[in-house]
């Protein structure tokens, strides 16, 4: 075999996971490289934005990097709400007790400004270790030898093998499939999140939410704003922006055939919102993510051979109604990963870091949270349709509602929606996310008589207001007919029915004596989220380093 | 390895900087100075062989004292150890071929004989492409110095060490369509064509780049500030420029600056203006009927749409 460049350890993206990994290596002095695709780390991360230090966790951001709050992050958020909709009709719940438990800190960030100021820190510790950070170059996929993962290949370099190779780069991760760990088959694995950064006044977001400086809020939203898609909404206060965002299954997407840039419209334009816009609206950035669903992909065994999987790649994202946990998590688990290398180093058999590492995430209970066994438990007939249907038939029932009714006066629903157990068994259906919230709403709620006359930007003005370096197209269509690739014309958030300036469009042509719906592709407007590789039929891989979509904002 | 390369001082001639008169003539006391942009290709080119090889690169220039900025640009801008301004009244108004002579002077002056010097492709206002050649040549007869073969149009290039050669990549006849490889021994000169890319195909090279720039980057801010400091300080005292002048150089004032320049301007074209894009139409504020033609002009773009 050529002798190609060698590092110890090699961690491949610079986001929080990898930032966790790399800076626990070099703290331990191991030679580490670190290499991201984006112009600059967080210029192709995107979060709905809320980090959580929990008490119980071995690694955070704050300990491994000191000042990273006040530098990197914005608010801390120390009020959370969920909003119970129907029609005009809201339901307020303070989900403070969830919020709260095991929570050392929470603080809402953007991950442009916080992924690059952990980038700064990282290149400068690795640095001193021989090796360093380096953005612009994309690593493309696994070098092997004799069958045996030994290194990886890169768009911009040659090859470059390690003792170790810590994948953090996120939920497409290229390197997770190329070891056959993950796959982006099913959207019922899958989330796909939509977000708007608005700007606001820094005193502005403090009238208007009730804080001061140094203080933010977080508010859920769920029912029928969003035309039966399961999924939620969420707003989230920083420095001197709101983000605004939605997320839903994407199975639920593409079976509804809807349009995720509406689906966040609707929240954005809800009468509910006028309290915090009061007519004011300028969108900063729209971006928009697939989030994995731990509760289904979270890998519980993410290694192979010298690869380890941490954060996104590996699935660990917990999402269970009202927590939506995954950048500490990826924290931990970075941090896991090169504490295991380290054991493994001290024992004279780096190879056993996967299995050390593994070990790890078992016995701090990251496993536990992700995949909560009792979701697993009750699945099977908590999100049968029979069931679901019977729910749905008391729910509406006069009976439900005085059910309903008397739940919360006694203040049972709140106190379920804090308690982490009954949210771990939250089964993902049309009842939990949209016709529970929506019963609740129009039973107990209190009419909102505000009007929302803001006017969130149209698909193309979002597209053209992001920052490309457009490359080769990254994205190949495999099979174009509408039956195997059409639902990428909705589902993906820079496409939609009808709009001739996005990724993914509908064409009719002529064939022999009849007509055919196809889908054309064209990349240029691409956000990278990885939509379309679970929808559609495609080849998918990312832009070369430094190509493809900037975020600003993140 | 030790690398020098020359570079001038050229009229900013990007739009929004540079200045013409009515004439057409370029207002030079209101356009500023910049470095050559080509030159920064030859200084990418020696940064590369710095980044690969180790060593040492150099930056070198001729003309008044104030392109000292020149060559605190190129230290910012792509990278250099040291500094070197062969500045003098007497050098003032040299045509390419005097100037290639005190530049090669210079060349000499310097402690050790480099090992490769870059120029860039022709400079922006006088698009000669003379002054590298020429100082390759005057190298030629020089006693004191080795030869240097020329190498031009260079897109690429690698040196070898251990068998002391450089390999290049050059266009030919300046087209991008037709590569030759030419290989050379050193020392050797080197002129960097405009499609010069450096390449950096190690993650080793790439961080050992960063910190190059950074290093750079922090030393000329040093050097800015040095030159703004109004105080008593001598722009030399910076321990990383030198200024040479033409007693240093120990050069005959009858062959450098305008008495050494054989070159006749035998005229000059004024920059022909571009045709104008749009046709205006001048509406004053209270014509009212004009105003309503402008109104109704606009009003399709003021939808919205």
């Amino acid at each position: 075999m050529t002798k190609h460049e060698h590092y110890e350890a090699l961690v491949v993206g610079c986001g929080p996971g990898g930032a966790a990994a790399a800076a626990t290596l070099a703290n331990q002095g191991v030679e580490t490289l670190v290499l991201e695709r984006g112009t600059d780390a967080g210029s192709k991360n995107v979060s709905g934005g809320l980090l959580y230090g929990e008490k119980s966790a071995p690694y955070t951001l704050d300990t491994l990097f000191p000042n990273f709050r006040e530098e990197a992050a914005e608010r801390p958020v120390g009020e959370y709400y969920i909003h119970n909709v129907a029609g005009r009709q809201v339901k307020t719940f303070d989900l403070h007790d969830i919020h709260h438990r095991d929570t050392e800190w929470c603080d809402a960030v953007l991950r442009r400004k916080m992924d690059s100021w952990l980038a700064d820190r990282v290149h400068e510790m690795t640095r001193e270790t021989g090796g360093g950070l380096l953005t612009n170059v994309r690593v493309n996929g696994l070098l092997r030898d004799g069958g045996e993962i030994v290194g990886v290949t890169l768009d911009e370099l040659d090859p470059i093998t390690a003792d170790v190779i810590i994948a953090a780069d996120g939920v497409n991760s290229e390197l997770a499939r190329d070891a056959g760990l993950m796959d982006w088959e099913d959207p019922e694995d899958w989330f796909q999140g939509v977000k708007a950064v608005v700007e606001m006044d820094p005193e502005v977001i403090n009238e208007r939410f009730g804080i001061d400086d140094d203080e933010g809020v977080a508010h859920l939203f769920s029912g029928d704003l969003f035309d039966g898609v399961r999924g939620g909404g969420f707003l989230y206060t920083n420095d001197q922006t709101l983000s605004v965002g939605t997320v839903f299954h994407l199975d639920s997407i593409s079976e509804e055939q809807a349009e995720p840039h509406e689906l966040l419209d609707n929240l954005l334009t809800h009468p509910l919102l006028d309290q915090w816009f009061q007519g004011e609206y300028e969108e900063r950035e729209y971006a928009a993510k697939l989030v994995p669903d731990s509760k289904k992909v979270a890998h519980p065994s993410p290694h192979r051979g010298r690869l380890l999987l941490v954060g996104d790649a590996a699935g660990q994202m917990q999402a269970q109604g009202p927590i939506i946990k995954g950048m500490n998590h990826a924290v931990t688990a970075g941090g896991l990963a090169a504490e295991a290398f380290q054991e493994a180093k001290t024992r004279g058999d780096t190879n056993a870091a996967g299995e050390l590492y593994e070990r790890k995430l078992e016995e701090e209970g990251v496993l536990a949270k992700l995949r909560p066994k009792r979701y697993r438990a009750t699945r099977a007939v908590s999100e049968s349709s029979i069931v679901n249907k019977v729910g749905n038939a008391v729910l509406d029932s006069p009976v439900g509602s005085v059910g309903l009714k008397a739940a919360g006066k006694f203040g049972l629903l709140e106190k379920s929606f804090n308690s982490p157990f009954v949210l771990g068994m939250i089964p993902d259906t049309k009842m939990s996310y949209a016709v529970i919230p929506e019963r609740i709403g129009e039973v107990m709620g209190t009419r909102v008589t505000d009007d929302n006359t803001v006017e969130p930007p149209e698909l193309d003005d979002r597209i053209g207001d992001l920052t490309y370096d457009v490359d080769d197209p990254h994205i190949e269509l495999q099979d174009n007919s509408f039956e195997a690739s059409g639902t990428a014309v909705t589902a993906c958030p820079v496409s939609a029915e009808d709009f001739g300036g996005g990724c993914y469009r509908e064409e009719t042509i002529k064939t022999n004596g009849g007509q055919e719906k196809v889908v054309s592709l064209d990349t240029q407007p691409c956000v990278e989220c990885g939509t379309c590789a679970v929808v559609a039929d495609t080849h998918w891989e990312h832009p070369s380093g430094g190509k493809g979509v900037e975020y600003k904002q993140g | 390895m030790r690398s020098v390369v020359l570079t001038k001082g050229v009229p900013d001639f990007r739009e929004g900087q540079v200045s013409f008169d009515e004439d057409g003539h370029l207002e030079r006391g209101k356009t500023p100075t910049v470095m050559n942009p080509n030159d920064k290709y030859a200084l990418r080119a020696a940064l590369q062989t710095k980044v690969r090889q180790g060593g040492q690169v150099s930056l070198m220039s001729m003309g008044p004292p104030g392109y000292a900025e020149i060559l605190q640009e190129g230290m910012e801008d792509v990278y250099a150890d040291d500094l070197y301004l062969l500045s003098d009244r007497e050098m003032g108004a040299a045509d390419t071929w005097a100037t290639a002579m005190t530049v090669s002077t210079g060349l000499e002056q310097m402690e050790e004989n480099p090992d490769l010097i870059f120029a860039g492709f022709k400079t922006a206002d006088g698009e000669t492409g003379h002054t590298g050649p020429q100082t390759e040549w005057c190298l030629h007869i020089n006693d004191e110095m080795p030869e240097y073969p020329l190498i031009t149009h260079v897109i690429a290039l690698d040196v070898d060490q251990d068998e002391g050669v450089v390999r290049t990549k050059r266009l030919v006849e300046g087209d991008i369509s037709e590569i030759e490889t030419v290989e050379t021994e050193l020392p050797a000169f080197i002129v960097a064509d405009p499609e010069f890319e450096p390449t950096y195909r190690k993650a080793e090279h790439r961080l050992r780049h960063k910190d190059f720039r950074e290093e750079t980057q922090q030393r000329a801010s040093e050097f800015a500030e040095h030159l703004a400091d109004d105080s008593e300080k001598e722009m030399t005292d910076w321990d990383r420029f030198t200024m040479w002048n033409q007693e240093d150089l120990n050069l005959d004032p009858d062959f450098i600056g305008l008495d050494g320049s054989p070159t006749i301007v035998s005229g000059v074209d004024p920059i022909p203006k571009a045709p104008s894009e749009r046709e205006a139409q001048l509406v004053e504020p209270d014509d009212t009927e004009g105003m309503e033609d402008v109104l109704e002009e606009i009003q399709p773009y003021a939808a919205g749409d």
